[in-house]
């Protein structure tokens, strides 16, 4: 059975800690986290995922602009990428899936729709 | 010559004739009789089988008709059974993920309450639980002081923090600091509610005793009512939150900061 990875970006630990929860559940799952976009990129860089999870509000490099990064990497393009939205936010949704977002959660998160958006990701 | 000395034999080759002709015109008439008597017969069976035959076909598949009923009958049983179960299994799996969406919820509440002594990161953690579990936009601290009363409330709203002149004799704070009970408005209220009203008050209570409240004044903008696990999430933060501050508190002053050798270890 082949494993998984995928990179979770948020900066908020609870936030984090929650998702990480969440695609736990998920077998053969390796999770990495970051705390910003920047950490995030490194670790795209790094390695290859098969997933990004993001959030889009971060102080340093925020979703919209990694999603952009990843999109125009070679290495990584293809990736596909979640981000999380605040309810209402329909700009930052939005402008996430025209820069290349494949799909989006909106807060308050609900592991269940986490779970939900991951395996339909994954294939799984 | 002939005729004359055998006219017996003329005779007799006459009578012969006749004889075989009255045994073959009796044969020919028995035949007749055969023929007549199997038409009849004939005749007869296919009566027979029209008013027979028929109902006994018909009769076996009916027979074959009520079987197959019966068997589809039972096939449909069985798939209502099937999906009734299935719906049983899908109504229990829902229940699980909920519930297990509500233990995720409160032990990662619990766990980042509990994770810092810094009382403006316990502030900022709850407020992420407000906004990212709840859907919780605006709310206040409101921490009584020494004498009881209510000190001005901090104001949390999308990350910023900031003291407000809140109206903090509000009845329905006042009510939950005295009771100690949460009080949540109900869909009902929700939508008649305006934006900066007060939509729920809950207690920060350390031993029974209400250290405080929070209180919500905006919810995000799909929020249309609370549910069960916001009021799970509500109970356990009045708890939690509560005690994490006190022990911030506790713990910047000095008092709560401990040593295992002197704390623990050391025979009194």
């Amino acid at each position: 059975m082949s494993e998984y990875r995928v990179l979770v970006v948020e900066d908020s630990p609870t936030m984090r800690q929650l998702i990480v929860f969440a695609l736990k559940r998920i077998r053969n799952l390796k999770i990495e986290e970051a705390g910003d976009g920047v950490g995030g990129l490194k670790k795209l860089s790094a390695q290859k995922f098969d997933l990004v999870v993001t959030d889009i509000n971060m102080l340093i490099m925020d979703g919209l602009k990694l999603v952009s990064l990843i999109r125009n990497d070679p290495q990584c393009k293809d990736v596909p990428v979640v981000v999380i939205t605040t309810e209402g936010a329909t700009e930052d949704r939005d402008r996430a899936l025209a820069l290349g977002a494949n799909e989006y959660i909106t807060k308050p998160i609900q592991t269940a729709r986490i779970l939900e958006v991951a395996k339909k990701m994954l294939g799984v | 010559m002939t005729e004359n000395n055998d006219p017996g034999g003329l005779s007799s080759r006459a009578e012969e004739f006749l004889q075989v002709f009255k045994k073959g015109a009796e044969f020919t008439q028995g035949l007749l009789k055969e023929n007549e008597r199997l038409r009849y017969r004939v005749l007869e069976l296919e009566q027979q089988l029209r008013a027979e035959g028929p109902s006994a076909e018909l009769q076996l598949l009916k027979e074959k008709l009520c079987r197959v009923e019966t068997e589809k009958q039972e096939i449909l049983d069985r798939i209502g059974s099937v999906e009734q179960e299935s719906l049983d299994f899908a109504n229990r799996y829902a229940e699980i993920e909920a519930e297990n969406n509500l233990l995720a919820n409160l032990y990662i509440t619990t766990y980042q309450l509990h994770s810092t002594f810094d009382v403006i990161e316990i502030i900022r953690i709850i407020e992420e639980i407000l906004l990212n579990l709840v859907g919780a936009e605006q709310f206040a601290l409101m921490l009584r002081d020494d004498d009881g009363q209510m000190v001005q409330p901090l104001l949390s709203e999308s990350g910023d923090f900031r003291i407000v002149n809140a109206d903090v004799n509000d009845q329905r704070i006042i009510s939950v600091l005295s009771r100690g009970q949460h009080w949540i408005a109900n869909a009902d209220e929700l939508s008649r509610l305006g934006e900066g009203d007060i939509k729920a008050v809950i207690p920060l209570q350390v031993d029974n005793e209400v250290i405080g409240a929070l209180v919500i004044y905006r919810l995000l903008a799909q929020k249309k009512c609370f549910t069960d696990i916001d009021e799970e999430i509500f109970n356990l933060l009045g708890g939690h939150a509560a005690m994490a501050i006190c022990t911030a508190v506790l713990h910047r002053e000095g008092v709560g900061t401990f040593s295992f050798t002197q704390g623990f270890l050391t025979q009194p």
